[in-house]
């Protein structure tokens, strides 16, 4: 299968700034793609790169098997970046027939992506007088119009509440069942899990780590809480990579030895208080690799 | 393109700012052109001392006779700075509403986006143009009716050449709208800094060259307020004596237009060439 986006090496400066550093990111067809990072991280600035918004420093990107940017590539992508941007003074119907007109839509596809977005009734107000959450349902309404087989959605459930955020994630998701290539940005890392196929993990503009969503969260672990903790710490290191979470200690093995990692304990003279398997939430292994990245930077 | 181009002109047409300013050039036009003439007129005697013109002289310039002098007697400065600005609230706003990221994720290339911008405005200069001359015409027709003045129209190839010599002076000032809303990003700097050239600036410098720097008039002759109120000056053929703030012969009309329409072109390409090699964030 042709890869959908091919990044190889994306950098982009500014200034001093690197907001993405060496950037390889792969999206294949029909998968919904979760490029997930905290504030600040390069996400934002990754996909404007992929819309031809802004030229990268360096690195190869290629959407849809042509440059960025192009016109019939971006006739097949639909994107929304960073926010909702549409004219405050029309209404969100002439708003999206003036985005059809630039984009050759045909008129009737606007009712549909009004239908989609829960919006019909409210088409005919200014955009200016919308709420944030239905700014953010008539922009990606507009980043459908297309029919496109790509959509990049940055943030798309910004602002949302949580009705309007469980909406917009089933709606991704049938995008995605659908056929179509999703790539989408978060900071949220549940809202990933739910949705996404796959996630990236982007920080300080490096990708720090890229996995099927099944393959990250499957894993296992065991929460140990222990004392003298240093002591603990050294012992449990001979069974798998130990992470510190407040007081407690997490490793990663398998969780059929607890009872063996519990002797190991005892017989070293360390104090057990408690000892339990977790599944490894996607919200750990984030911190986990940001953390890192963090650490080798600092 | 032609898409693009009925978006562009969906946008002008339903924004309220463009038809508040079409307001402003028309009443200035007509207050300026007829209704204070006309109260002049009315309420003047044929003292010749109360000012120098006389009635008579009035009365011959708000008749169907001078139709196109009132209407583009002030389009070097009056009306041109209302055009300056229509170019920057269209250009600069897709800057502050961060719009223009959207447009230009849509189909056509940034080139294609900005040249039917360029078209839409031109169309919607077009029409603030004729709703001006037809307004003009009405109230020409109408005083020329209520005083018994004859009712002698310009040639029609006149007519044409003074309307387009019109629209190619606000065009110029738009797009010296549009070009300054690219440079900044932005709506109020370009406005401000447009204005002050129109309306202060020019005419300062244009003073001083005249009255301390008679050596340097080769450059005041190349500025963009100098060439519009010369081009005006020469396809209504005024008299220097009546013409309007702005309107003066400082050079040839057909170098007025030459230059004009150099302008016109330096600020588009400015503009479209500055659009398509910078990020847009
Ligand atoms: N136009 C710009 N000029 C200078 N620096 C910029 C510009 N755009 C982004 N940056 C910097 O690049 C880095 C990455 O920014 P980016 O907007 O891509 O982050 P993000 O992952 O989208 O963050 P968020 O979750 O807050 O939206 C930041 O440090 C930011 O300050
Ligand atoms: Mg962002």
């Amino acid at each position: 299968m042709d890869a959908l986006i091919e990044v190889s090496g994306l950098t982009k400066r500014y200034g001093d700034t690197l907001a993405v550093d060496g950037v390889d990111l792969t999206v294949l067809p029909g998968e919904v793609y979760g490029f997930l990072g905290p504030n600040g991280a390069g996400k934002t600035t990754t996909l404007r790169i992929l819309t031809g918004l802004i030229a990268p420093t360096s690195g190869d990107v290629r959407v849809l098997g042509g440059a960025p940017g192009r016109a019939d590539v971006l006739g097949r992508t639909g994107s929304m970046i960073e926010s909702p941007a549409l004219y405050p003074y029309l209404s969100g119907l002439d708003n999206l027939r003036l985005l059809a007109e630039y984009a050759e839509v045909p008129r009737k596809r606007i009712n549909e992506v009004l239908e989609l977005v829960d919006l019909t009734d409210r088409a005919r107000d200014r955009f200016s007088t919308y709420s944030l959450g239905m700014k953010q349902r008539l922009g990606v309404a507009a980043a459908l119009l297309k029919d496109p087989e790509l959509v990049i959605l940055d943030e798309p459930t910004n602002g949302l509440d949580p009705a309007g955020m469980r909406d917009m994630r089933r709606l991704i998701r049938e995008l995605g069942s659908d056929g179509r290539t999703v790539l989408l940005s978060s900071h949220l890392l549940g809202e990933v899990q739910q949705i996404c196929d796959r996630v990236g993990i982007i920080n300080s503009g490096r990708m720090v780590a890229e996995h099927n969503v099944e393959e990250l969260r499957g894993e296992q672990e065991l929460v140990i809480r222990a004392t003298p903790r240093n002591k603990a710490h050294d012992v449990l290191a001979g069974f798998g990579t130990v992470h510190q979470y407040d007081d407690t200690l997490r490793v990663q093995v398998d969780p059929q030895r607890a009872a063996e990692v519990n002797r190991v304990l005892v017989e070293a003279g360390i104090e057990v208080s408690e000892l339990r398997s977790t599944e490894r939430a996607l919200e750990d292994v984030f911190f986990e690799l940001t953390s890192e990245e963090k650490a080798d930077v600092g | 393109m032609l898409g693009s181009y009925r978006a562009e002109v969906l946008k002008l047409r339903k924004r309220s700012a463009v038809w508040v300013l079409f307001g402003a050039g028309l009443v200035l036009s007509l207050i300026f052109g007829y209704l204070l003439p006309y109260l002049g007129y009315a309420t003047g005697d044929e003292n010749p001392q109360t000012d120098g013109i006389p009635r008579s002289e009035i009365l011959r310039g708000m008749l169907p006779e001078r139709v196109l002098d009132n209407t583009i007697g002030g389009y070097p400065i009056f009306a041109g700075a209302l055009a300056l600005v229509l170019g920057a609230i269209v250009v600069g706003g897709e800057y502050t509403w961060g719009t223009l990221k959207t447009i230009l994720t849509q189909r056509p290339g940034r080139g294609a986006v900005l040249a039917s911008q360029f078209l839409a405005l031109a169309t919607m200069i077009a029409v603030w143009v004729l709703g001006i001359f037809a307004a003009c015409a009405l109230c020409s027709i109408g005083i020329a009716a209520a005083e018994n003045g004859a009712m002698n129209w310009p040639a029609p190839l006149d007519i044409l050449q003074g309307l387009a010599g019109g629209w190619l002076v606000l065009m110029m000032w738009c797009l010296a709208g549009t070009v300054l809303a690219v440079a900044f990003r932005n709506v109020a700097l370009p406005i401000g800094l447009g204005v002050v050239w129109i309306l202060g600036i020019e005419t300062l410098l244009a003073g001083v060259v005249n009255s301390l720097l008679p050596d340097l008039e080769f450059l005041s002759d190349v500025l963009p307020g100098t060439n519009a109120g010369s081009l005006v000056f020469s396809v209504t053929g005024m008299a220097t004596a009546d013409a309007p703030p702005g309107v003066r012969d400082a050079v040839g009309g057909g170098r007025a237009l030459l230059t004009l329409l150099a302008y016109c072109a330096i600020f588009a390409v400015l503009a479209a060439w500055t659009t398509r090699r910078r990020d847009v964030t």
